[in-house]
């Protein structure tokens, strides 16, 4: 039993609270669905990718769902964020780090919840990359 | 904001007449009870009351009654205390939902050549007495069980623990500091060897305890001194705090418990007509009149409590996202649930000062949490 709201800084408490990025997408062309091991949160990241430049496909719109606390929530939206627009290629080179300078830090014992933001964003990656070279 | 406190399993307010009839001990009665001037004096006659009172409360004589420093040290000094004392026995029996001061006593005392049976529980929380009794050998010195739990408020039949640890010859130890004063405890009806009691959870302050230890029975201190509390407990008396919890005793009262009760069951009846939640623990008079511990399936406990902070209401939740460890509720998982379920657990504790009304803008605002959280977690 305990309270830990009050380690969380203003940032996280904003997106934790106010999330922009929350909700569904309606036939994504990938989804990335990853569940962290050390608590049981469950994230998922739904993309819709503009492919007109096949060479470089970009994220067009994505959107998250997590079942998790603050830090998963607060991390989901900013990875949303952080991922809207790039190109793939752009977009697997956010990592964790980035999206905890976007949350302008998270409690040492919540860091495992950026990684799953990631992990998550990786994931729906390699599965829309696998679909499209199976062609 | 106003804020509506719904955590008093962890800790309760001072009530303002505890804290009165404290505040002369800090800066006019401010002996040393040891001492034999007026001033010391004074204060080992508000020692005396004091113990006098909890004595009472319990069915106990005065000195039976050692003032500690809080529930862990009563929890400490009964096992330890015991253990060292009776070095020809060395089994130990409690419960896989005991209190962490138990239980880390209990691992400790492995270290110290101790052989520990954890029980399980049933899935309402129950200790099985049949099982208990299977337990107890000829090695067996102490039963220790949890009177109220922390987490789920379930009340063990401390009765027929008793009744049973009597017959077979070993000492009972119970953990009663979510109990003392919401259920009745009566050291002789209930053949009680040693209790725990505490001071912070009744409106009393914190940083103040006692430990039962019926007449007769020997224990080795963990403070040696100047031999204090006849000798189990030594150290300087906390006088103000101790008048305190004395007064805290004094004022609890079983129309309070009723009143909480009514509380307890109308917020409990709101919050399952929520779809999707489930009520941990045992019911009615089964549990204590202040707990309520609920799984909102699908959401994370953290997350729901985050929500409810921010709207002013304090909550405390057994999810593994909000523990220092990152590991889920002992006591959940022992009643059979699984992490994830156990991740989605909201406690509410009431207080005698929780109204009505607080509990209407409560639901209210659960309600509108749930679905918002609902919204935002991928499993429907």
């Amino acid at each position: 039993m305990a309270n830990k709201f009050t380690s969380y800084n203003k940032e996280v408490m904003k997106r934790f609270l106010h999330p922009k990025n929350s909700g569904e997408i309606k036939n994504p062309d990938a989804v990335g669905k990853i569940r962290n091991d050390y608590c049981g949160d469950l994230m998922e990241i739904y993309l819709k990718i503009d492919d007109k430049d096949k060479k470089n496909p970009r994220i067009k719109d994505v959107k998250f769902q997590t079942m998790g606390c603050a830090a998963a929530i607060a991390s989901s939206d900013v990875l949303c964020e952080l991922a809207r627009g790039k190109t793939l290629e752009q977009a697997k080179k956010i990592d964790n780090k980035l999206i905890i300078k976007r949350l302008k830090g998270l409690p040492s014992i919540k860091l495992h919840c950026s990684v799953l933001g990631e992990r998550t964003l990786r994931d729906a990656i390699e599965k829309y990359e696998k679909k499209n070279s199976e062609g | 904001m106003k804020q509506i406190y719904l955590d008093n399993a962890a800790t309760t307010k001072v009530d303002d007449k505890v804290l009165k009839s404290m505040l002369p001990y800090f800066t006019k009665r401010y002996g040393n009870a040891s001492s034999q001037h007026l001033i010391g004096q004074e204060a080992k006659r508000a020692l005396e009351e004091s113990r006098h009172i909890i004595a009472k409360s319990i069915g106990a004589k005065d000195d039976e009654i050692i003032f500690t420093s809080g529930g862990t040290e009563s929890n400490n000094l009964a096992l330890k205390g015991l253990f060292f004392s009776h070095p020809e026995k060395n089994h130990i029996i409690t419960s896989k939902i005991e209190h962490d001061s138990i239980l880390n006593t209990c691992k400790w005392l492995e270290t110290q050549g101790a052989k520990i049976t954890y029980l399980d529980v049933d899935e309402k929380g129950f200790v099985n007495i049949k099982e208990l009794e299977k337990a107890i050998s000829s090695d067996t010195l102490i039963v220790s069980i949890i009177h109220g739990n922390n987490e789920i408020g379930v009340i063990q039949d401390i009765e027929e623990i008793g009744k049973i640890c009597k017959e077979r010859g070993v000492y009972f130890h119970t953990d009663a500091c979510q109990s003392f004063t919401k259920v009745l405890i009566n050291v002789k009806k209930q053949n009680l060897d040693l209790v725990t009691l505490n001071s912070h959870k009744i409106h009393g302050p914190k940083g103040v305890g006692a430990l039962y230890v019926r007449k007769g029975i020997e224990i080795t201190p963990l403070a040696h001194g100047g031999g204090h509390e006849k000798g189990l407990r030594s150290g300087t008396e906390n006088i103000p705090g101790i008048v305190g919890f004395a007064r805290a005793v004094k004022i609890a009262n079983w129309k309070d418990v009723k009143k909480i009760k009514k509380i307890r069951d109308r917020l409990i009846k709101g919050i399952l007509k929520i779809s999707n939640t489930k009520l941990n623990g045992a019911e009615g008079e089964d549990r204590l009149c202040n707990n309520i511990n609920i799984c909102f399936n699908n959401i994370e406990g953290e997350a729901i409590g985050g929500y409810l902070d921010a709207n002013g209401i304090c909550s405390s939740t057994g999810s593994a996202c909000s523990s220092n460890t990152l590991k889920t509720s002992h006591v959940l998982k022992a009643i059979g649930l699984s992490d994830i379920q156990t991740n989605t657990s909201i406690r509410l504790s009431l207080s005698r000062f929780n109204t009505n009304e607080e509990i209407d803008y409560v639901l209210k605002i659960l309600n509108k949490i749930v679905r918002k959280l609902r919204r935002i977690s991928p499993i429907k």
